[in-house]
């Protein structure tokens, strides 16, 4: 006799629940088996339960009344049955849209691994210097480059770092748009943030988990998607935010002179919006970097991949020396937009 | 005094109502219901109420009243930055209201320009790049723009300064950044909100001097608004005082000073110094009659200040008033001393005395 039987029978829904043979069909859980396995198979004999271990009315435990009251083991494997049920048409749509990325961070990682060392680190220097004109943020990343080099970790600094820059190129294609289009409508604004909430705040390995029954773990798209779903986000919020905060007396004064809708946003909003637009896009430099290392895990290469052997092996040495490597590239990475921001703050004032 | 076909721009019983259904509240408004009961029972802001103002062409048109008056509202109103409740607006002929997107772009593009209070330069362009703004906007080239933008950015006084941004000058040299992109837009009708406010006292009195001389030369049609009486009558041709969103009073502003119809403008026409305002147009006798006793010409539009001073407080002086070498009329000092004395609004007989 289960603890809720009174309550089935006073609510009248003895009929709807069927038959209660608690225990009888499906796989036992492990509560019952046990149970099972202290009363002997005694039934019936069960003593009345005291009130202050009260039950507290979970599937499980409603179950036992009821029959027809599904345990959460079952609900659980409904909710998988339905992904997996809509898994093929889903995949379907989404695997010829996801196609060029898989095919630009192929293409960017053999073209990164392709160019020898002697070019690579001169042209990053010669970019450094382009975004940043900055001697110290020059300096860091060449000392950085070189000392990654001289300890063997050139190669996968330079496959963390393709990564990272086919999905920021992704992320800002397509974050940028989305931010203007919340910026401009209010509805679309109220939709996005609680979907653009829970983007930040999923936990980094939970991203993996339907992207791996969607595709193949050997496909690069798998953890490319992950890191732009991840990264998108802040580029988002700040182009979002940056067009909101223009002088709301500056767009007047541009209605004024009769500027169109689009003179307006390439002539005023989004020039007033850079600074934050790029703020943005260091945040999502940043978390790309954060997230290609959680990547490894689905088989993308680079410096987080010596991290996860550290892991797997207890090479301790292998693991600290690589996420040393991160922290110099975040460091970097962070220094050069940084300091390119300043610029554009600059010339504004 | 106004020539029916000279108007250039016309407002016809102009409504703006704020609030979630202005459409209801405007009929409570046309029952005869104020601003404070409409607040009250309904929820709604009345703007504006019932405005008819005609602006000449080649004039200044001031708009004066305290914060919250609807000033700022009204001028909106004429490129619809804000579109009214209930009402016409005509410029050229035209209604504005019932132009499209297209149209309405093509008239602030080519008719209107705007000049702001808080000066709405914009920060990422250069001093020549926002003066030739608005023919950018329009799609001239940028080589025609930066020519005309140089071109008024002399005429301001501010050649030499074609490369700063707007951030780089002080707060004065910005708005005539500001005249100068409204200049340089070419249109026939300049709006001016609150333009010299948020200058200091010295400074705006040079930009009143600069907008007058500009006037002269180029004779475009002005709407001006301010909140101060003193720059609102050295500016005036035409002067409409709004309180609360309905209009107290219109006219010529000598006529205003020497006849208010409301106890709100005498409060405001109170601490102005009349002999520096009034001219002596407004207080002479109107004659060709060569008079008797006269102590000297004075030109008509001389302020009484200057009279003052050339008699040396003899009131017991006449003098001829002369405009363009003709005599005009005769000004007797002791209408001149009278006129001095601000006059009781509620009192129609000195009202039709003076």
């Amino acid at each position: 006799m289960a603890f809720y039987d009174g309550l089935i029978e006073t609510l009248g829904l003895t009929d709807w629940c069927g038959e209660a043979d608690a225990g009888g069909g499906g796989p036992l859980t492990m509560a019952e088996l046990l149970a099972r396995a202290n009363g002997g198979g005694a039934d019936g004999e069960d003593p009345a339960t005291p009130l202050m271990d009260t039950p507290f009315p979970s599937l499980d435990t409603l179950h036992q009344s009821c029959e027809a009251i599904p345990r959460t083991r079952d609900v659980t494997e409904m909710v998988e049955q339905g992904f997996l049920g809509i898994k093929d048409g889903l995949r379907l749509v989404l695997d010829p849209l996801t196609e060029p990325l898989g095919w630009l961070l192929d293409a960017s990682l053999s073209g990164f691994e392709a160019t020898p060392w002697f070019i690579m680190i001169p042209l990053l220097m010669a970019l450094t210097w382009f975004a940043a004109r900055s001697v110290s943020v020059l300096a860091l990343v060449t000392f950085s480059f070189l000392f990654m080099a001289m300890i063997n970790h050139y190669d996968e600094a330079i496959q963390t770092l393709s990564i990272i820059f086919v999905c920021t190129i992704f992320c800002v294609v397509l974050g940028v748009p989305i931010g203007i289009a919340m910026s401009k409508s209010n509805t679309l604004q109220r939709i996005s943030i609680p979907i653009l909430d829970m983007l930040q705040t999923l936990p980094t390995f939970v991203y993996l988990i339907p992207l791996i029954f969607l595709f193949s773990v050997t496909e690069s798209k798998l953890y490319g998607i992950a890191i732009i779903l991840y990264a998108i986000v802040p580029v988002i919020r700040l182009t979002d935010l940056g067009i909101r905060l223009v002088d709301k007396d500056v767009i007047e004064a541009a209605d004024a002179f009769g500027m169109s809708n689009w003179q307006k946003l390439t002539g005023v909003q989004i020039p007033l919006a850079l600074p934050n637009i790029m703020a943005g896009i260091n945040q999502t430099i940043m978390m790309s970097l954060a997230m290609v290392v959680i990547a490894s895990l689905v088989s993308a290469p680079g410096l987080g991949r010596l991290v996860l052997r550290g892991i797997n092996n207890l090479e301790l040495g292998v693991g600290l020396v690589a996420g040393f490597c991160i922290v110099l590239l975040a460091v970097l990475l962070d220094r050069a937009t940084k300091a390119a921001l300043g610029r554009i703050n600059s010339s504004e004032q | 005094m106004t020539d029916q076909n000279n108007i250039k721009v016309s407002i016809r019983n102009l409504f703006k109502i704020f609030g979630t259904d202005p459409a209801a509240a405007l009929t409570h408004v046309r029952a005869g219901l104020g601003k404070p009961e409409l607040l009250e029972q309904h929820g709604h802001v009345l703007g504006l109420q019932n405005i008819n103002v005609d602006m000449q062409a080649g004039e200044i048109t001031v708009i004066m009243g305290l914060s919250g008056s609807g000033k700022s509202t009204l001028i909106r109103h004429l490129n619809r930055l804000i579109e009214p409740t209930a009402g016409e607006i005509i410029v050229n002929g035209e209604d504005v209201l019932a132009y499209d997107a297209t149209k309405l772009d093509a008239l602030r593009q080519n008719t209107m320009s705007m000049v702001f209070q808080k000066f709405a330069l914009f920060p990422h362009r250069t001093v020549l790049e926002n003066a030739g703004m608005a023919r950018r906007v329009r799609g001239e080239s940028g080589k025609a723009a930066d020519k005309e933008g140089q071109k008024w950015l002399e005429r301001v006084g501010l050649a030499g300064y074609e490369e700063h941004y707007p951030n780089q000058l002080s707060g004065g040299m910005q708005q005539r950044v500001g005249i100068a992109r409204a200049l340089a837009s070419d249109s026939e009708i300049m709006l001016m909100d609150e333009a010299f406010s948020a200058l200091d006292p010295l400074i705006r009195t040079d930009m009143q001097d600069l907008l007058l001389e500009l006037q002269r030369e180029l004779h475009k049609t002005i709407v001006f608004i301010t909140h101060d009486l003193d720059e609102a009558l050295k500016l005036a041709d035409h002067l409409v005082i709004l309180k609360d969103g309905a209009i107290v009073q219109q006219g010529e502003p000598q006529e205003i000073l020497l006849q208010p119809n409301d106890p709100y403008i005498m409060d405001f026409i109170a601490d102005i110094n009349r002999a520096r305002v009034l001219r002596v147009r407004s207080v002479m006798e109107v004659t060709t009659d060569p008079g008797t006793n006269i102590a000297g010409d004075v030109d008509a539009n001389s302020n009484l200040e200057r009279v003052i001073a050339m008699s040396e407080g003899d009131t017991n002086l006449n003098y001829r008033v002369m405009e363009n070498g003709q005599q005009v009329g005769l000004l007797h000092m002791r209408d001149l001393v009278r006129a001095l004395v601000p006059v009781e609004a509620s009192d129609p007989a000195r009202r039709m005395a003076s």
